[in-house]
């Protein structure tokens, strides 16, 4: 045995006397539920009568995977990462940009563009539900009747497609203060000699811009990209309170909501936790490869 | 364009689109603010106005007045404290753990924590519940508070590690040949410096259970113990037409949050610094 292990070894009671809160917590209410509910995704789970439950084994994640429902809410899924992580993080960019500089009332903006990050989510959604309302809607008077680009009203959330742009919307304007936040640190540990030595070799602030900060910012939007991805493909409390899950015909439902219908509506558990399987699945795997890909492109 | 022409143009560009922006970003909290104040006569007025003709408080005093929305009030606050304080000793014992000491598997046990992160929390509702029940914390507020802190264990513990391995460590060495323990080491150097990332916990976990929805939903049957978040969507799912008192119920639910946003705003970005959050 050498040296180092031997060391670790003997401050084993110490470590785990600092570990032991946490550890306890972990187990009891994450690892323990991950694994009870990937037991109960391969059973035909009766939820009044547990012992009388069925092994199916894969049974619920090949009807998952069947069903057009499912499938749809899939790419409903997608759509909604693929559509408001590059705005979010565009968009929030530029505002840590802009606010990086030498200007006036910083700390008003930093507080009103995290407005939206720290409000509930049950709010803003209730918020955003009442704004697209098909019919006295704040959204559908400002189309028609300020910016006249519609001649009457559109009920948004009675189309399965037209619903998902409060929602896409939504998230986008709440996730934006966030982004611009992580990215504003980032940007302020760059040493301002760098740019100063860029100046006065006449570098304009574009090249600034794009041959100092934005190789230094990488680490930072590969952090983003991924933080911003889970979330996403995770978020579901806006689509639950403005579709009601899946309003109309089941075609807006994202993976989540239907996972959350299967449980607590229809007590399905078995299907409930194979979805949700599926799901963390498909995450774990998106997430590692994308820090694989950010990983080969960025110097850590 | 000399060079002042054109550093003023920047200047009024940047401006601009700040300020444009946050049109953008207010638009629909004073859209809130106002619909809060308009009578119930005037909730699906048209045109909807962006300055109401008439304001009235009475949606507040009538959401408040109504059910036990002080009491809500006040669980939430009771729940938000507790987890945000415990979070920050159990995260912050974690972190020392992976940034100062030497023991066996200490990666993989990070990395375990690190999945945390990733799976979707609404997966764990259930067997969670089952948990808590048999705990016998069935219908209780500190089946939130265990809940809550759990889930920002992975999140925060990560942040402060990255803090505290920022930290030299000549400060704790000299400490630790004086005879100190790892336990007033933590206490007395390391947390100290590491204001600024405990700010950034803070306000994370705060958040975080005071706006926590699906968790709440489940575990609290008793209408005396809910949350202000489930008080809301309940609200609203009882009382369909009327905005104008479920926003001023939603108005009262964000003052706390933004007065704790505000007050730690300023180590904020510092801390966020700080952390291993910039990648």
């Amino acid at each position: 045995m050498n040296v180092s292990r031997r060391r670790a070894l003997r401050n084993l009671p110490t470590a785990l006397f600092f570990l032991l809160p946490g550890l306890l917590l972990f187990s009891a209410f994450v690892i323990g539920p991950m694994l009870y509910s990937l037991r109960i995704s391969f059973f035909d789970w009766k939820i009044l009568n547990p012992d009388r439950s069925v092994w199916i084994g894969l049974g619920n994640y090949s009807r998952a995977l069947g069903d057009p429902i499912f499938r749809r809410a899939v790419l409903n899924t997608l759509a909604y990462s693929a559509v408001t992580v590059p705005a979010q993080i565009i968009i929030g960019v530029v505002i840590a940009i802009l606010l990086n500089q030498k200007i006036r009332g910083k700390a008003f903006f930093r507080v009103m563009y995290y407005l939206p990050v720290i409000t509930a989510w049950v709010i803003v959604s209730l918020l955003f539900e009442y704004m697209f309302s098909g019919q006295a809607g704040l959204i559908n008077y400002l189309l028609r009747d300020v910016l006249g680009v519609i001649d009457k009203n559109i009920l948004w959330l009675a189309d399965p497609i037209l619903a998902f742009v409060p929602i896409h919307l939504l998230e986008i304007w709440k996730g934006i203060g966030w982004v611009a936040v992580i990215a504003l640190a980032g940007l302020q540990v760059i040493p301002v000699h760098l740019y100063e030595a860029a100046e006065i070799d006449g570098a304009g602030s574009w090249q600034r811009f794009r041959f100092i900060a934005l190789p230094l910012l990488t680490p930072t939007l590969a952090f983003l990209f991924v933080v911003r991805t889970i979330g996403t493909l995770n978020g579901y409390i806006s689509n639950l309170l403005i579709t009601n899950g899946g309003d109309p015909l089941d075609k807006t439902h994202f993976v989540l909501t239907l996972m959350y219908e299967a449980t607590f509506t229809r007590l399905d558990f078995g299907y409930g936790s194979a979805i949700s399987y599926l799901l963390t699945i498909f995450i774990f795997v998106i997430s590692v490869f994308q820090i694989r890909l950010l990983r080969r492109d960025v110097e850590f | 364009m000399g060079k002042t022409a054109q550093m003023r143009l920047q200047r009024f560009v940047t401006y601009t689109l700040l300020l444009g922006g946050v049109l953008i970003v207010a638009l629909p909290f004073w859209y809130m603010i106002i619909t809060s104040l308009k009578p119930q006569s005037l909730i699906f007025e048209m045109p909807p106005r962006l300055f109401p003709a008439k304001v009235t408080l009475k949606n507040y005093t009538e959401a408040l007045g109504k059910d036990l929305f002080g009491l809500y009030f006040l669980n939430s606050l009771f729940v938000s404290t507790v987890s945000t304080g415990l979070t920050v000793i159990v995260s912050s014992m974690l972190a020392f753990a992976f940034a100062r000491l030497e023991f066996p598997g200490k990666e993989i046990i990070f990395r375990v924590f690190l999945v945390g992160m990733m799976i979707p929390p609404v997966m764990l509702i259930i067997p969670q519940f089952i948990v808590a029940k048999w705990l016998g914390l069935y219908d209780s507020l500190f089946s939130l508070i265990f809940v809550y802190v759990t889930m920002n264990l992975s999140m925060q513990t990560y942040l402060l590690r990255g803090v505290f391995e920022g930290i030299p460590r000549d400060l704790e060495e000299a400490a630790l040949i004086d005879g100190a323990s790892h336990w007033t080491v933590l206490w007395k150097v390391i947390l100290p410096l590491s204001r600024a990332g405990l700010a950034v916990v803070t306000i994370f976990t705060f958040l975080y259970s005071w706006s926590e929805f699906p968790w709440a939903h489940v575990a609290i049957k008793e209408t005396a113990r809910r949350t202000l978040p489930i008080a809301i969507a309940l609200f609203q799912g009882q009382h369909l037409t009327e905005w104008g008192q479920v926003f001023a119920a939603s108005i009262v639910a964000l003052i706390p949050i933004v007065i704790v946003f505000v007050a730690f705003q300023r180590n904020f970005i510092q801390g966020i610094a700080s952390t291993g959050m910039k990648g």
